[in-house]
């Protein structure tokens, strides 16, 4: 697809979760696609939003942020609605239909069907970055994996975008996959500048 | 070569042998700094077993601390601080699944490769234990594990990370539950950050003179209007509204030492404070939580220490 069939009609509103984690990469990333970024704290940020980024941060503390902010139901109704959404590591968490060995509070929307295992790639001395192809992009995609999340199911309508090799029986996992217009990552685009999941997240806006 | 400092070039010998996937690069300054970069807009609390760990994690901690006294029994008790028993980070690690940090004196280095093989996530080499050398920091570029360091004002800072800190925090005055040197420290810090970033290109080398910091980071901080790695506050918070003082005066992440454990009611008082530092812009937030939270823990006039641990790092 070329740049001009993805460049949108006009500046589109897209709400990044802003209760805690690197609002600001997403913001950023957002504002250089010629998005209007909004932050979104309370509900009364979310109208006329058009797009959700979920940024990376700690899942469990958003989670207890979503319900003490009344951002729960919002979320929940965006999920339904089918509004396209990106999530990054622990935004993946929070879209995802299942944690496992989660906490039995901590709160996952379904807006993928896929379950994930937090920080399944093992603590922070095992983080690591590297160069990714995905599916649909010409260039790889630098990829920096904090604490990740690791795919354990993926469900029969997800398209996996990109994968990554783990030594022995834990083989290939998805690290980037798609269902109708939400796209999820374990790895952090957007702390290496990197726009091009957002500018499909901007496409699949102009799709609705 | 570029900037030894700016996560592109790195100057420590890159690992892959301990990455999950072939080729990944671990220890990488911008790995290191991505961690902090995640618990941005959080709060980090210190805890003395697994059981605060947990009320800590379920208060919406983004990471916890582990030790064996708080900043305030350290005071209370005095003697000489050192790291904790490894056997109560492993405890609290198992406890929790949000990040786990531990504390080494300043310029142990056996003391960081001990915690490196637990696999914590930060390593604080901190002032509140008692320095193992007055001349040298640890060189932390030789780590896998990111290192916090503690701060006073913008040049103490420059050099931190000139060493290898992937996270800078302003001190403040551990152990007292009160906020007027973190105040003091974090204005300095961005107050000095704000000047940097207006001076013009032969100013910046007078600037790196007086703060004693390398030019190349000067002109990084200069460039960006903020630090290379993120800035959070620690030393004397107690209540909602000290956390969110000091995030509207410019940090990016808080710290909470004694004031949660030392307080009437921890469990409320943490998550208290972990709403306030996520909405720091909404005072009728702030408000709500802050109400009925018991008493605070009991504060100390800095005029009446016998030790400042500020002081402690070079």
């Amino acid at each position: 697809m070329t740049v001009a069939e993805r460049t949108p009609a006009r500046p589109r509103r897209v709400g990044v979760l802003a209760l805690q984690g690197d609002v600001r990469e997403h913001v950023a990333v957002l504002q250089r696609l010629g998005a209007v970024p909004v932050e979104v704290r309370s509900p009364s940020d979310v109208a006329g939003i058009e797009a959700l980024v979920l940024p990376g941060g700690e899942s469990t503390t958003m989670s207890m942020l979503l319900d003490s902010s009344g951002l729960s139901r919002e979320l929940e109704e965006m999920v339904a609605d089918g509004l396209p959404m990106l999530g990054t590591c622990a935004g993946m968490i929070l879209l995802a239909r299942e944690v496992v060995d989660g906490r039995p509070d901590q709160r996952s929307y379904g807006a993928i069907d896929l379950a994930v295992r937090r920080n399944g790639f093992g603590r922070q001395v095992a983080s690591f970055e590297t160069d990714l192809d995905v599916k649909g992009l010409d260039e790889p995609m630098h990829a920096v994996f904090i604490r990740a999340p690791l795919v354990e199911r993926t469900g029969v309508g997800v398209e996996v975008l990109a994968e990554v090799d783990l030594p022995g029986e834990q083989g290939r996992r998805p690290v980037v996959c798609a269902e109708g217009g939400v796209i999820v990552s374990s790895f952090h685009p957007e702390l290496a500048g990197d726009g091009r999941l957002h500018e499909q997240l901007l496409f699949n806006v102009e799709g609705d | 070569m570029a900037s030894r400092y700016t996560g592109v070039v790195e100057n420590r010998e890159e690992t892959s042998a301990g990455a999950p996937v072939a080729g990944g690069r671990t220890g990488t300054a911008r790995v290191k700094r991505g961690l902090a970069e995640m618990l941005r807009g959080g709060v980090i609390m210190d805890v003395v077993n697994a059981e605060q760990a947990k009320i800590a994690e379920d208060a919406g901690a983004v990471a916890v601390m582990a030790l064996e006294r708080v900043p305030a029994d350290i005071r209370r008790d005095g003697g000489v601080a050192r790291m904790t028993d490894p056997a109560l980070i492993e405890e609290i690690q198992q406890a929790v699944t949000v990040p786990v940090m531990a504390k080494v004196r300043i310029g142990h280095f056996a003391e960081a490769q001990v915690l490196e093989t637990l696999e914590v996530d930060y390593i604080d080499e901190s002032e509140v234990l008692t320095p193992a050398d007055e001349a040298h920091h640890i060189d932390k570029w030789r780590f896998t594990i990111p290192f916090v360091c503690g701060a006073t004002n913008l040049g103490e800072a420059l050099r931190r990370v000139s060493e290898g800190a992937a996270m800078i925090r302003s001190k403040g005055e551990a152990g007292t539950g009160n906020v007027v040197e973190a105040v003091r420290h974090l204005r300095s810090i961005v107050g000095d950050i704000r000047k940097v970033a207006t001076a013009d290109s032969a100013e910046r080398y007078a600037w790196a003179k007086s703060l004693q910091a390398p030019i190349d980071l000067v002109e990084e901080v200069a460039e960006a209007g903020r630090l290379p790695v993120p800035l959070f506050c620690a030393g004397g918070l107690a209540t909602p509204a000290d956390a969110a003082l000091v995030m509207q005066l410019g940090a990016e992440a808080v710290f909470v030492g004694s004031g949660i454990f030392k307080s009437d009611d921890p469990a409320r008082r943490a998550r208290a404070i972990v709403e306030a530092t996520a909405h720091f812009e909404d005072a009728s937030i702030v408000a709500k939580v802050s109400k009925g939270l018991g008493e605070a823990m009991v504060g100390k006039e800095i005029s009446s220490l016998e030790v400042k641990l500020a002081d402690r790092g070079w």
